[in-house]
């Protein structure tokens, strides 16, 4: 009994100690969904970072065992060394799978935090000053979110003279940039009407000091939710864009997107070739796409008990 | 003595395009003298959270029309600019709200939250402002000051964080602080210590307060001077005590009448005020509190009551106790 005792006294003399973000992580690890997203994106970040030393060969090496047994009817499978066989070039089809990994989380994680950063910006102005700035900033944003995403990155993408891997990223950025402004400035708007900004202004804080140390910091957790599902997006678009040919077009880099593409005149000779990398795809989308949901249930205050 | 804080003829008015004003203060006047403890009582929706507001200058920007002069050490804050009302608000005046949870930024320190007001206001660099900080919370009667300074709102209970809020709105020592109802979110214990609190605060400190609330037990123990609004219009104002003694207002008289009483016959039932205020007649050319009124004359649906100043402020046609 007294040990009980004591340690529900060391509980409360430990200040409620867990703090909003222990909590929400207290919650996802109960939580299947997040095991799940958890895990695909831990293998795939794991996987991508060592790519290098994972994938037995070189993305853009062409192996005469392989290519001498290519012929317009076949394609070669499994070979001793080669695991998955070859592609449609006579390389190492296991080693560029691994490789393109790589690709895709630069892409993603870059087209995503540029958006966040440059949505953060726009929609925090916008929140924070109102009037005709907010009706300026959020009439664009409107126009922008009225495109189709894909349309509009296709369109940016489009416009660059020379595909490349940047263009890529800068076409999703730009896609994801309204979708964090319109989130963060609904959430900097209720912010604004909050009592604890009230009583901030009710004790002289200057104007800069209420956006950046009451409002904002209350106002991101929808958007850092939204950055997590947007990474399973900008993945797709990506992959999407590098499909229709307005990636890089480097044969040196593997991509999954210009992988998929390239399959598509040997679906019936190999499949595998095209089989691969759209489970690729469909997984590590899904691996962001889960983590995100569950994200945002542990995050939602109404989920608290 | 020149007063410190004096509000005259505060009209606030809610706009709405298409729509007839909502007149939610009309005509409010009273002042606070260096030191005082000036309720302002009265019930949901009788203008006493908006006139506080307004002297905050913490109304909405556009809504609203505000008229009428307040003025503090004879300065107009009505006239003043955005960035002087701001250099004012937290060292002159500062403001306690109501429900101490929400009102307390909850993604940073408690600790963090003083020391802004000490370093905007006083100029302290981090390390005096903490140490500031710590002594602020300790006044307050915060246990283990120095481990609070690093928890966040939510890790404090009720009480804590009113206390917390006090602290925060004391530390540049205000010569007047607005207090609304800032007991009315905790228990009834927790009550009366910050009760307690505040009125030892402002005796060892000499700040001014004007208590807004609804409750007559906090104005009892607490208050030197009471106004008592109805309506948005004040209908009575008096010492204490007076008040207490002789209610003289149809509505404080109601007002009293209707507190239980522990010593009261069993199974009696309580004294109530009868209507709501959805039952108001308009200002312009009635008494608002008619319809309502045990006490009501003819004139007082047709003619405006005019304030009287004798020994009190009462505006009423017919005072209880009059012959």
């Amino acid at each position: 009994m007294t040990s009980l005792l004591t340690r529900r006294r060391d509980k409360i003399d430990d200040l409620g100690g867990r703090s909003l973000t222990a909590d929400a992580l207290i919650r996802l690890r109960r939580n299947p969904v997040a095991i799940v997203g958890a895990v695909i994106v831990g293998l795939f970040v794991l996987v991508s970072i060592f790519a290098p030393l994972l994938a037995p060969h070189g993305p853009a090496e062409v192996f005469p065992e392989l290519q001498r047994n290519l012929r317009p009817d076949s394609i070669p499978g499994a070979l001793p060394g080669f695991p998955l066989g070859s592609d449609q070039n006579g390389r190492d089809f296991f080693s560029r799978l691994l490789l393109a990994s790589r690709q895709t989380l630069f892409v993603g994680v870059f087209a995503t935090l540029i958006g966040l950063v440059f949505g953060v910006l726009i929609g925090a102005i916008a929140g924070a000053f109102g009037g005709w700035v907010d009706t300026v900033l959020m009439r664009v944003t409107d126009v922008l979110l009225s495109i189709p995403s894909l349309l509009l990155a296709i369109s940016i993408a489009a416009l660059a003279a020379r595909p490349s891997q940047t263009t890529v990223i800068i076409a999703v950025a730009l896609v994801n940039v309204p979708i964090f402004a319109r989130l963060l400035r609904g959430a900097m708007l209720a912010q604004r009407e909050s009592d604890h900004v009230l009583a901030a202004t009710s004790l002289g804080v200057r104007r800069g000091a209420i956006v950046v140390r009451h409002m904002l910091p209350n106002a991101m957790g929808p958007v850092i939710v939204q950055a997590t599902l947007t990474l399973a997006t900008s993945i797709l678009d990506a992959a999407a864009l590098s499909f229709l040919g307005l990636g890089d077009g480097d044969p040196a880099r593997a991509e999954w997107g210009l992988m998929l593409a390239n399959a598509q005149s040997y679906l019936d000779v190999r499949p595998a070739l095209a089989f691969y990398p759209a489970i690729a795809i469909i997984l590590v989308a899904l691996g962001f796409t889960l983590l995100g949901e569950a994200l945002r249930e542990a995050l939602d205050p109404k989920g608290r008990r | 003595m020149s007063a410190l804080l004096e509000v005259e003829d505060l009209k606030v008015a809610f706009t709405r395009r298409g729509e007839p004003d909502s007149v939610a203060v009309d005509g409010v006047s009273f002042d606070v003298q260096p030191g005082e403890i000036v309720g302002l009582v009265g019930e949901s929706g009788c203008g006493k959270s908006v006139t506080s507001l307004a002297i905050m200058r913490l109304l909405p920007e556009r809504g609203n029309r505000v008229t009428g002069s307040i003025r503090m050490d004879g300065d107009e804050l009505t006239a003043l600019s955005d960035g002087q009302l701001r250099e004012r608000r937290g060292r002159d005046l500062s403001m306690i709200f109501q429900d101490p949870l929400s009102s307390l930024n909850p993604v940073i320190t408690v600790g963090l939250q003083i020391t802004e007001v000490l370093t905007r206001h006083r100029g302290m660099d981090k390390k005096a402002a903490r140490a500031e900080a710590v002594e602020l919370l300790d006044r307050v009667g915060i246990p283990d000051p120095r481990r609070r300074l690093d928890a966040y709102p939510h890790q404090l209970s009720g009480g804590m964080r009113q206390r917390a809020l006090i602290a925060i709105a004391l530390a540049c020592s205000p010569r007047l602080l607005i207090a609304d109802e800032p007991t009315t979110a905790l228990d009834v214990t927790i009550q009366a210590q910050i009760l307690d609190l505040l009125k030892q605060l402002v005796a060892e400190t000499g700040t001014a307060l004007v208590m807004i609330t609804h409750d007559l037990g906090v104005v009892a123990g607490l208050c030197d001077r009471v106004n008592v609004l109805y309506g948005g219009r004040i209908v009575e104002r008096a010492e204490r005590h007076e008040l207490f003694r002789a209610p003289r207002h149809p509505y404080t008289h109601g007002l009293l009448g209707s507190i239980p009483r522990l010593d009261g016959p069993p199974g009696e039932d309580l004294a109530a005020i009868k209507g709501s205020v959805n039952d108001n007649l308009p200002w312009t050319s009635a008494c608002a509190f008619a319809p309502r009124c045990p006490n009501a004359l003819e004139v007082c649906t047709s003619v405006t009551p005019a304030p009287v100043e004798d020994g009190r402020f009462l505006r009423c046609h017919n005072p209880v106790g009059a012959s």
